[in-house]
């Protein structure tokens, strides 16, 4: 083989830099998966079961928006008889009131950096700025 | 083929740098449009489309100017083009990427563009407008890629190819037209509401795009040893003549419908653009002097090439002032005052003046020069192709 | 092995495409996009109601609002337009920005001659010179505002007649800007949040690069409120609000009795706010 010298390095170089992602994890705590905080108000039940909201809760939004906004069909959501609006801000942060604990925490975690905040106000910034 | 844009003399390389200079600066000034937002640029409330949506309608136009190579070519068989017409399909392939870049650059969220897609929308021009553009840059790419690969292989073009070439020619009239139609459909803009606005854009089309084809020639005549032959040269100016005297006729029918019917709505854009806009004791004319140099560019430019034409002279320097000036006063006319001059009264008859800021300038003046960057390659790709032929 | 990269190159930019093109297709020919252009008839069935020549005016089905402000009791008391100005403000976090160039308007106030450009305003009454007069979104029933929109993000909802918005998906082209004849839209240059006073907790804000406009309260008349402009001035009753397909409601009654004008009836935008002046 000609320049062994700097391809073998070279090649050492390469593997580590595109392992990167997996040997940090795995010598950082960035990886810890986060701890579910469930609502402070003591609510046990949500619109659908727990495992189906963690996994599409997402689908869930946007076809409420899609409802609301496009067929009129506000019609309330019945939780173990508390009605909630359908809405991010009206259903969700009801009951999990801490945006910090409750979205981004998980949403760090997966990288997904949803717009939701743009427009919706969060239940502190609803607070804070209106009493 | 790529390889053959990686050679060329030290000219070749300051050109592409300092165009490099310009796609930097505007690329900086784009990504602080898109962290702030679109108040960075001249565009409100009133004026809510400005530079960036007058320079897509205008290099649209430049896109289709192709035409007037490859139709002479394909349909009438007219041989003289056979070496050019390469150059308006890769023209009009640098043109809609500007195009495109200009319409990114003018939307609020960039990110959502795709929707056009996801949400495809029928009743909606813009969504043809992209149908139109996609499908004319794709059917180019084939078509100048495939073509010039043949040439370069010294055998013919294979059949198939030929398809898409005519197909091509009623696309390319398909782009401006419906790029007209985003304006001239919509009611309650009277300088827009005009049947003659798509057949006045094709016009002012068919000279500007040739105009800078010959432009292009010319310097390559000099720096590249490309010759398009007299022949070509003489025949797209007479075409750019027609087609500039017919612009010209048409923004004439503009006046007229507007002076005798005595409608305000359809002078008031026509007043601001060329005499000033009396308001409230106010006059707004910033677009005066722009408008009346395009009327004497026009009509110099024309009289430039009917002294050559009744004298039978001229000299390359003659012919490239011809076409600079035309295209000049082409660009001022559609890639300024239309847009500008159909936005100044708002709907509720209130008078607003745009000017752009240096940040949206820079950022047109970046995709100009990506835009002429691209041609820079692609022109050189073409010519080397020819020279290898020519060995 | 040229070949072989040939023909996978072919199959991948095909594939490509075909992705591409494939949800285009199928939102195209999947029923919902076609029942919401069929949906348009049931719901304003109300046909050519002031072109006087060709056209038979067809049965109104469906529910279409519509607003109907009555000049007459707002004349001399501008002070009732800003009150219908900021309840509006205040329900729907619109910011208060200062300048002409970006502000952001749902319903404000003009001059006659502004608002009514089609009017006259030579000779005009002392009345009408002296006056302003409230302009919103009219809510067309042929709004080209929705013709124009790429990405259906503005559109008519079904059940109101109520052109709405949808901001999660305007891509901010501003081309229902240019279709308005109105200029009743408002684009967010940059973040309206900084300019936003009072946060209404129960309505969301908008981002920037986004356009904007009136909603007819969409969120309130769920919650069977009036909306924020008509309770604004409900003592003076200056503006009635219903359906306009019901020709029992209060707005219908008083369109029975009284002459109104529209904004740029001529223009076939078939507006659904009227004018008392």
């Amino acid at each position: 083989m000609y320049n062994k010298g700097t391809i073998i390095p070279g090649l050492i170089i390469f593997v580590l830099l595109v392992t990167f992602p997996l040997w940090f994890n795995a010598f950082s705590t960035a990886s810890d998966v986060p701890k579910v905080e469930l609502p402070p108000g003591g609510e046990k039940q949500c619109v659908a079961p727990a495992a189906e909201m963690r996994a599409s809760h997402m689908v869930m939004l946007n076809e409420w928006r899609d409802e609301v906004l496009r067929d009129g069909k506000r019609t309330a959501v019945t939780v173990g008889g508390k009605e909630y609006r359908k809405g991010l801000q009206m259903a969700c942060m009801e009951c999990h009131t801490n945006k910090e604990k409750f979205c981004d925490s998980c949403h760090l975690y997966t990288s997904v950096k949803p717009y939701c905040w743009d427009c919706h106000l969060t239940p502190g910034q609803a607070k804070k700025e209106t009493h | 083929m790529i390889e053959k844009a990686l050679r060329g003399n030290s000219n070749y390389w300051m050109w592409l740098a300092f165009l490099g200079a310009f796609i930097a600066v505007g690329g900086i000034c784009y990504i602080r449009q898109y962290l702030f937002g679109m108040g960075l640029t001249g565009m409100g409330r009133d004026l809510s489309w400005g530079l960036y949506i007058s320079q897509f309608t205008f290099l649209v136009g430049v896109a289709a100017g192709g035409l007037m190579l490859v139709l002479p070519y394909y349909i009438h068989n007219y041989k003289a083009f056979g070496r050019i017409t390469i150059l308006g399909e890769f023209l009009a392939i640098a043109s809609l990427v500007m195009c495109l870049m200009f319409i990114m650059a003018d939307i609020g969220q960039p990110i959502r563009g795709l929707n056009m897609i996801l949400h495809p929308t029928p009743n909606s021009m813009l969504f043809w407008d992209m149908v139109v553009l996609l499908g004319y840059l794709t059917l180019n790419v084939i078509c100048g890629w495939v073509i010039l690969t043949a040439e370069r292989k010294q055998v013919k073009p294979p059949k198939w190819v030929y398809i898409f070439v005519y197909i091509s020619i009623p696309f390319a009239v398909s782009i401006h037209t419906v790029t007209a139609m985003l304006y001239c459909g919509l009611p309650g803009r009277h300088f827009w509401l005009s049947a003659i606005t798509a057949p006045r854009f094709l016009a002012s089309a068919f000279a500007a795009g040739p105009a800078l084809i010959v432009i292009a020639c010319l310097i390559m005549k000099r720096i590249a040893h490309f010759d398009a032959g007299k022949e070509a040269i003489n025949k797209i100016t007479t075409i750019i003549m027609y087609a500039a005297i017919i612009n010209a006729f048409f923004v004439c029918l503009e006046f007229f419908v507007g002076w005798y019917s005595n409608i305000p709505g359809h002078k008031h854009s026509l007043e601001y653009l060329f005499f000033g806009l009396e308001h409230h004791g106010q006059v707004y004319n910033n677009l005066v002097p722009f408008m009346w140099s395009s009327v004497l560019l026009c009509f110099g430019g024309l009289g430039v090439f009917a002294y050559m034409k009744i004298t039978k002279t001229g000299s390359d320097l003659m012919i490239g002032l011809g076409c600079a000036m035309i295209f000049i006063a082409l660009w001022l006319d559609k890639g300024l005052g239309f847009v500008m001059g159909g936005l100044v009264v708002n709907p509720l008859d209130e008078i607003v003046e745009y000017y752009p800021t240096a940040n949206e300038i820079a950022v047109s003046l970046g995709i100009w020069a990506t835009g002429i960057f691209l041609v820079t390659v692609l022109y050189k790709i073409a010519v080397k192709v020819e020279h290898e032929v020519e060995g | 092995m040229d070949k072989q990269r040939r023909k996978f190159l072919k199959i991948a930019g095909v594939t490509a495409l075909a992705g591409i093109g494939a949800p285009a297709v199928v939102k195209l020919t999947a029923s919902p996009v076609l029942a919401s252009s069929t949906g348009k008839t049931d719901a304003h069935g109300v046909q050519a109601e002031h072109g006087s020549g060709h056209g038979a005016e067809s049965a109104p089905q469906g529910v279409r609002l519509g607003l109907l402000i009555d000049m007459r009791k707002l004349y001399g008391h501008p002070e009732l337009l800003d009150k219908a100005t900021a309840a509006c403000n205040k329900v729907h976090n619109i910011p208060a920005i200062d300048s002409k160039k970006s502000e952001i308007k749902w319903i404000w106030k003009t001059p006659f001659a502004n608002a009514f450009t089609d009017q006259t305003a030579y000779h005009s009454s002392k009345v009408t010179k002296e006056n302003d007069f409230l302009v919103l979104c009219n809510h067309c029933d042929e709004p080209p505002c929705v013709r124009v929109c790429p990405t259906k993000a503005t559109y008519i909802e079904k059940n109101t007649g109520i052109v709405s918005m949808d901001y999660h998906r305007c891509i901010g082209c501003r081309f229902c800007m240019m279709g308005c004849p109105y200029g009743a839209r408002s684009f967010n240059w940059f973040d309206p949040r900084p300019y936003i006073k009072e946060l209404n907790p129960d309505f969301p804000t908008r981002m920037r690069g986004v356009v904007e406009k009136c909603n007819f309260c969409g969120e309130r008349l769920a919650l069977g409120q009036e909306p924020a402009c008509v309770e604004a001035v409900k003592e003076a009753g200056a503006i009635v609000f219903g359906d306009l397909n019901d020709p029992n409601s209060e707005i219908r009654q008083i369109l029975d009795k009284e002459h109104t004008i529209q904004r740029q009836a001529a223009l076939g935008t078939k507006p659904s706010v009227f004018y008392i002046v």
